[in-house]
């Protein structure tokens, strides 16, 4: 029942917003936000686990439930979503946007439908929510986006629905095996798993391009740098941040339980796809010449890495690529908060053209500096464990991608140091002679974000217990 | 029964409502005579238990299919009605335009509840005849012209061609009523002269919903005529088709013989991929739509092979969820065109977006579920379709449908794009109110069917 008040809450959230047309929307959103997170939390950690399923017959002549529930994996999704959106609306600069208070609705419509897609266990459903997620920020795009944005939102939309069309595929296909005709995930489960090995790999495939689209993975992600460019930065962030997860987490839910022959025999071509990714966005990465394309490559090269860790398919693998999912989400929407600062006080995120802002405000080169090393993944910052788990997983898995799996650091940080090194350090120049110091909002977000990189850095235990079991449990099953 | 009296005496009426001159009141009255039939519906709904029925001389049947597709296709009709009112607002037309809508309605009714060949023909004829004079009702307009005529021309051949197959299968049956013929064909399905009959009524049928390979006169006549004509006839008229498309193959010839089902999984197929590539590469909105519609036709196609239960449930689910949102399409199609001095192309809804957002949404809504993308309930219907396909065995069609809808996407996003294009400043797009009415309760619909869609499918 709770997992279904956290569905339906944003839903509300964002009829109250569009149909108050309040100036004062941002709070308003705020508030919301943060009520979402209060249940978030309770529902985490202190509500009994009955509380959390529900469900309901939907079309009950296909055997579609309204099936949503919360076990380990989907708690700490949701965790990161509700921890997420509060920050990203504070964040934002809503003076930018004309009728803001529909952004924010919009907004919160994507929050519903991710805790959906997250939330989801039954197929159907999960579908549906995974495809609603898409639309707000499609308009989101066409509303606020940059310059072409329509050629740009077009290659998004049409490569997302291709993408997700053989998931859709697969579902049906996967609901024609079962024995009750049902989209529950456990009949889903049992008709995978007793499919032949050639079948499981075939389906792995398809579920695999709807994710790796969305994810995105090389060679499906070329929509990704343009519309990281162009999104207004709200979206990009939910996108970037939370978005990004729904794909991992599919595969995670739905590919290695669903389809575990298939991927002890096929998986390793994804794994080489996912390090041919984090190899070549990391390489890209280093030769942008805008702060806002390198953090799209940056993006795809970590995402490739949880990809990786997903299909190395063991225990450490597994809770590295979840701890990575979370703390990849709060470094990127603090990489795009970075961004912003600079943008709005320079219109310029050209790199070259920066430099010397820590001779003007040092506090803020200090915070960046923390972000950019939870990047890098330096010990002590949330980066480090999900990465370290992953390249150890990998390395039991498969030694030779592990070693190139583990150049993902180096990479790393060597584009994110040229990067902080190019922006921050320095003389100033005629475009950075002043500093206009940070606003309270600014520096409150900049705090939150180093507070949370640095507090799961040290003390990352709660959200490895969160997960433990459920991942025990995808993996024992077979 | 209670249905065809109240909408004929209406009709009839109707015509003495044009003698006399009194136009607004009886407008009230069609829309009252509408809400009666919905309500007739439902009071005789609940008369009958599931799977009961009523023989009416042996001709008719009522029972819970024919009741559920009146009553939805008499809301689209109402719906319909209320959206299209200037349609009926010149004096001296008015009642024609009565009279003709509530005589094809007629006849629509009498297609859903035939157990006999000659009332099905009847029921064909009364429905298509004014609809004939309706494609070219814009006298002064010359395609408006051709859409009749073609319209006509065409039409009277399908029809020949429905009687000589009638005739055929009365040859080979000894039947003309359903349950004859059905006794027939379970015990033998591959007789020469039955199977050239169920032939020449496919083609029939299959021109009476334009599906491909007769579809041609269906982009022509809905571009040539009056838009509240075009969209009835791609709401209404396509539902009532469909459904005694579905009640003839269903009623009669099942288990159908496995060469007239390829014939029809080729049929759709070819619907869909034609279509929906056609469609790709207009510049015209409304031959745009007029194609969309051809294809929606090829996905509703599907739903005639399968054989399951619950298929006619799923007919009617997408032949609703699709006129309501063709509702949506050709009303603001009119909205719009109206507003740019007759501009047809998809550059008119250039600026929309800023011009008038509510309107937009409500086209950007009403486009999404056409071109099926969740959660709108377009996707609901397309996937049920697709989960009927495969169950029976035409996995091809699923494939082909898939293909076809990712080519509807890129159309019908073409024209939301157009929408959130710079262009010149234009004097805001004013909505009648009860247009926006209608608009916003088609909107309702949609949301509804996306919530609930077991109340539609598990109706029949």
């Amino acid at each position: 029942m709770l997992t279904l008040l956290l569905i339906l809450i944003p839903f509300i959230s964002a009829l109250v917003l569009m149909l108050l047309k309040s100036n004062a929307s941002k709070p308003l959103a705020l508030g919301f936000a943060l009520i979402e997170l209060a249940i978030a939390v309770y529902a985490v950690w202190f509500a009994p686990s009955t509380q959390l399923e529900y469900i309901c017959p939907w079309v009950p002549q296909l055997g579609i439930q309204m099936h949503v529930s919360m076990d380990g994996i989907s708690a700490l999704m949701v965790l990161l979503s509700t921890l997420l959106m509060p920050i990203i609306v504070y964040a934002c600069d809503e003076r930018k946007y004309p009728s803001a208070h529909n952004m924010f609705a919009l907004m919160h419509i994507m929050q519903a439908a991710m805790i959906g897609a997250f939330t989801a266990m039954d197929g159907f459903v999960f579908y549906i929510f995974w495809e609603l997620s898409l639309l707000p920020i499609f308009f989101m795009m066409l509303w606020w986006g940059g310059e072409n944005k329509k050629a740009i939102t077009f290659k998004f939309f049409l490569y997302t629905i291709f993408g997700s069309l053989f998931m859709l595929l697969a579902l049906i296909y996967l609901y024609t095996q079962t024995k009750t005709h049902s989209f529950d995930i456990q009949a889903l489960y049992a008709a995978g798993r007793a499919l032949p090995v050639s079948t499981q790999g075939i389906l792995m495939g398809a579920f695999f391009i709807a994710f790796a689209v969305k994810m995105p993975v090389f060679p499906f992600h070329t929509w990704q740098p343009d519309t990281y460019y162009t999104t207004p930065l709200p979206g990009v962030m939910l996108l970037a941040a939370v978005m990004s997860k729904m794909a991992t987490y599919g595969l995670l839910r739905w590919v290695v339980p669903m389809l575990p022959e298939g991927v002890a025999t096929y998986g390793h071509w994804i794994i080489l796809l996912s390090v041919i990714s984090i190899v070549y966005a990391s390489m890209l990465a280093i030769v942008q010449k805008d702060f806002r394309h390198l953090i799209a490559y940056a993006s795809i090269a970590h995402i490739g890495l949880v990809s990786a860790g997903v299909f190395a398919g063991n225990h450490q693998s597994i809770q590295g690529a979840l701890i990575e999912m979370f703390s990849h989400g709060v470094n990127t929407v603090g990489l795009f908060f970075i961004y912003q600062i600079i943008y709005k006080r320079y219109q310029s995120s050209e790199m070259s053209a920066l430099g010397g802002i820590r001779g003007l405000h040092s506090g803020f080169a200090f915070m960046s500096f923390i972000i950019v090393l939870g990047v890098i993944a330096l010990p002590f910052t949330n980066g480090f464990i999900g990465e370290f788990l992953m390249i150890l997983g990998v390395f039991k898995t498969n030694a030779v991608a592990a070693i190139f799996a583990g150049l993902s650091i180096i990479f790393g940080a060597v584009y994110m140091l040229r990067a902080y090194q190019k922006m921050m350090l320095g003389e100033t120049n005629a475009l950075t002679h002043t500093f206009e110091p940070l606003t309270q909002q600014e520096k409150t977000t900049l705090i939150i974000l180093v507070a949370l990189i640095i507090g799961f850095g040290v003390y990352p235990k709660p959200l490895l217990d969160l997960t433990e079991t459920t991942v025990q449990t995808i993996l024992t099953i077979k | 029964m209670k249905e065809l009296v109240l909408l004929s005496s209406l009709g009839v009426l109707s015509l003495i409502a044009g003698l006399l001159r009194i136009r607004k009141p009886f407008y009230a009255i069609v829309v009252l005579g509408l809400i009666a039939n919905i309500g007739l519906c439902v009071f005789d709904w609940n008369a009958y238990s599931f799977g009961a029925s009523e023989q009416i001389y042996n001709m008719m049947v009522v029972n819970h299919f024919t009741l559920a597709f009146s009553m939805i296709s008499s809301i689209i009709a109402l719906l319909w009605l209320l959206a299209n009112a200037n349609f009926f607002s010149t004096d001296n037309t008015f009642s024609d335009h009565f009279a003709l809508m509530l005589f094809s309605m007629t006849g629509g009714f009498m297609m859903l509840s035939f157990t006999n060949m000659v009332i099905m023909f009847l029921g064909i004829e009364i429905l298509s005849i004014p609809l004939f004079v309706l494609a070219g009702s814009n006298k002064t307009n010359l395609t408006s012209n051709e859409a009749a005529y073609k319209y006509f021309l065409l039409g009277a051949f399908a029809s020949a061609f429905l009687l000589f197959g009638i005739t055929l299968i009365y040859g080979s049956t000894g039947h003309f009523d359903t349950a004859g013929i059905a006794e027939y064909f379970k015990q033998n399905n591959n007789n020469g002269m039955a199977i050239t009959g169920m032939i020449l009524m496919l083609a029939a049928m299959t021109f009476k919903v334009s599906a491909a390979p007769f579809h041609f006169w269906a982009a022509d006549v809905y571009q040539g005529a009056p838009t509240p004509v075009t969209t009835f006839m791609a709401t209404f008229v396509k539902t009532i088709a469909f459904a005694g498309f579905f009640k003839l193959f269903h009623d009669c010839f099942m288990p159908l013989n496995s060469n007239i089902a390829q014939l029809l999984a080729i049929f759709a197929a070819l619907t869909i991929l034609i279509a929906n590539y056609t469609a790709s590469v207009q510049s015209n909105a409304k031959r745009l739509l007029a194609f969309s519609s051809i294809s929606h036709a090829g996905f509703m196609l599907v739903t005639i092979l399968c054989v399951e239960q619950q298929t006619a449930g799923i007919l009617l689910y997408y032949a609703f969820v699709y006129s309501l949102s063709s509702i949506i399409a050709f009303t603001i199609y009119k909205i719009v065109k109206e507003h740019n001095n007759e501009d047809e192309s998809i550059d008119a809804y250039n600026g929309l977006f800023k011009n008038n957002p509510l309107l937009s949404v409500i086209m950007i809504l009403a486009l999404l579920s056409m071109s099926g993308i969740p959660p709108m309930p377009g996707f609901m219907a397309k996937y049920l379709v697709f989960t009927s396909a495969i169950q029976n065995g035409y996995v091809w069609i699923a494939l082909i449908g898939i293909l076809g809808s990712v080519i509807g996407v890129y159309y019908y996003f073409k024209m939301v794009l157009n929408m959130f294009k710079q262009s010149d400043e234009m004097p805001h797009i004013k909505v009648g109110n009860l247009q926006l009415y209608v608009l916003l309760l088609c909107v309702f619909g949609l949301i509804a069917l996306m919530l609930f869609p077991n109340a539609v499918i598990g109706l029949i």
